[in-house]
């Protein structure tokens, strides 16, 4: 009796503490990197483009990095979610009388979820052979959005799921088309989820170094051009960590605080933004 | 009249909405399979000339005599997935059952955003966290503390990283694995009279083992992937690592780091679109056994 209540306080503890060590870890993170770069962020850090003789300390910003991510996370996130809301709709308004078919569509996107970017950026590369085209802000923009397209639509199928079928019954009998279905009440019913989506996918395209390392090349100028190389902030910080000089890697720190600002902002404008569209559902 | 062609329109664009629909779904299938033909198009002419087995178990890795062994690669990677994977199943497991059995309100409030903001955070930043804090400490504390003069660039300090990385990943799928375990198989576990650990031990865990193992399944080959965060903090050593605090090269960090001379040595492309094969592959397999076991799972249930 007595070593069944041990046992239970025990495991009861070391599941508080792994919790804690969770949340610990995640302080720890955002700590460290906000108090080794805050000390070198500055208004010229943001504002300019590196100007000559950056990469041996002198003057100049990350600005062409805080554009490219823009531009680069904008693009994809924009083809993603053209070709990947049709196909979420698809498969809960189209194919809703054939969940097996749906169902091993799910497997294919869980898969496609599952492999590394970095294989995403090898295949882009391969993709940039085949067409012909060099490192650009294009190739870069195709590969990020194949890595973000099963993302984004296994986001939006989750939040679409969710939809009870008597309200695709109900449109149906009402006689309107599958298209206005997918569009006026699937879509509007789950437009907190879809916000999710989007956001959850620019995230992971403003965040990724391995699939653009091959594809987006490098520039210290701002990109006017989808032909033209872009830099990104990852794969700024990544450069800049490997310098050997003291002054650039402070850069790399300061860059990583950017970085951040970005994702912890996504992450609590997804939780405003779905709180605020939540109010407009129709329970059941 | 006018009614007709409102009608026509509705149907128009219904049907437009359907073709562009069917053209994107088509995308998706055939995306594994582009995937596969075209890193094995790259592949091939290295494959033409040596057989996979030889360079999977060769340990010559010369690219300018043209001598491409994986094998310390393999290992590598191989190291640094496992110790990673040993790190966070305990964390994980511990945490998600005391998030599904135990915790209150407030804790699952406060963790909901927590888990989310972790698995948010890019690679890149838990490489930079790795060199801040993790190197250091194998360095300058750990390393003298075991009697040896290390870097701290090593499969420790990259497993650490990695732990942390598919910690919100793997903890996200065994909470889905305990909440679809009936309620009804918990609350008869308490009724004949076993503490809420005896149903956590006997009934939780059992009923929910090949969901476990399958999110461990995904955690693994999501850590065996990973890159960025791995190569910054790993040491990228080219040798047969025979100790947690040695440096090493997993797969993911020979692609990324030598992406900028493989145009200029023969063959040298054909062997890292190799290894992207290689882990396309890998991952590939072990998700798609774990993904098996939770679609048998969720049927029984």
């Amino acid at each position: 009796m007595k070593a069944k209540k041990i046992e239970e306080k025990f495991f009861r503890v070391l599941m508080f503490l792994s919790t804690m060590f969770i949340c610990m870890v995640l302080f720890l993170i955002l700590f460290s990197i906000l108090r080794s770069g805050l000390p070198y962020l500055s208004w010229e850090m943001i504002s300019s483009v590196p100007s000559g003789g950056y990469y041996f300390g002198k003057e100049g910003g990350i600005l062409n990095a805080i554009i490219g991510t823009l531009y680069l996370s904008l693009g994809s996130t924009l083809l993603a979610f053209v070709t990947g809301l049709p196909v979420a709709l698809m498969m809960n308004v189209h194919l809703a009388s054939m969940p097996r078919f749906v169902n091993s569509i799910r497997l294919i996107l869980d898969l496609l979820w599952g492999i590394p970017s970095i294989v995403y950026g090898a295949f882009g590369f391969t993709i940039m052979i085949y067409l012909g085209i060099r490192a650009s802000l294009l190739a870069g923009i195709i590969t990020v959005t194949l890595f973000v397209l099963p993302i984004m639509i296994r986001a939006m199928d989750e939040a679409l799921k969710t939809v009870p079928k008597g309200l695709l019954e109900a449109a149906l009998s009402l006689g309107s088309t599958r298209s206005e279905i997918s569009y006026r009440v699937f879509f509007k019913q789950c437009i907190p989820g879809m916000i999710t989506a989007v956001l959850l996918s620019f995230g992971r395209a403003a965040g990724d170094v391995a699939s653009v390392l091959f594809t987006t090349g490098f520039t210290d100028h701002i990109p006017t051009s989808l032909n033209q190389p872009a830099a990104t902030l990852p794969l700024t910080i990544f450069f800049q960590l490997s310098s050997p000089i003291e002054e650039v890697r402070q850069r790399a720190f300061a860059a990583a605080v950017v970085l951040v600002i970005i994702i912890l902002f996504i992450s609590i404008l997804t939780r405003v933004l779905s709180r605020k569209y939540h109010k407009n559902r129709i329970n059941f | 009249m006018r009614k007709m062609q409102v009608r026509l329109s509705r149907a128009m664009r219904n049907n437009i909405h359907g073709f562009w629909m069917v053209i994107c779904l088509a995308l998706v299938i055939i995306l594994p399979v582009t995937m596969a033909a075209g890193l094995y198009w790259k592949s091939s002419v290295l494959l033409h000339e040596n057989s996979l087995l030889s360079l999977v178990f060769s340990k010559e890795w010369k690219p300018i005599s043209g001598q491409f062994g994986f094998y310390p690669f393999i290992i590598s990677s191989v190291w640094v997935t496992m110790a990673a994977l040993l790190f966070a199943a305990p964390i994980c497991l511990l945490t998600s059952i005391h998030l599904t059995q135990y915790a209150k309100r407030w804790v699952l409030k406060v963790m909901h955003p927590v888990i989310d903001i972790l698995a948010g955070i890019p690679s890149v930043i838990f490489g930079l966290w790795g060199i801040l804090v993790v190197v250091p400490f194998i360095g300058n504390y750990l390393g003298p503390w075991l009697g040896k003069q290390v870097s701290g660039y090593s499969i420790l300090a990259g497993a650490i990283v990695l732990a942390i990385m598919i910690i919100p990943f793997v903890l996200n799928i065994l909470i889905e694995v305990f909440k679809n375990i009936p309620d009804e198989l918990t609350e008869a576990s308490l009724s004949v009279g076993a503490t809420r650990w005896q149903t956590v031990k006997f009934v939780l865990l059992k009923k929910g083992m090949p969901g476990i193992v399958a999110a461990f399944g995904l955690g693994m080959s999501r850590a065996f992937g990973e890159t960025i965060a791995v190569l910054m903090v790993v040491g990228n050593v080219t040798r047969i690592p025979t100790g947690l605090i040695q440096p090493g090269y997993p797969l993911p960090a020979l692609i990324a780091n030598n992406y900028g001379e493989m145009m200029s040595i023969p063959l040298y492309d054909s062997a890292l679109m190799l290894s992207a094969l290689i882990l396309f592959v890998v991952v590939l397999i072990f998700n798609l056994i774990s993904r098996y076991i939770i679609i048998q799972c969720d049927e029984k249930c």
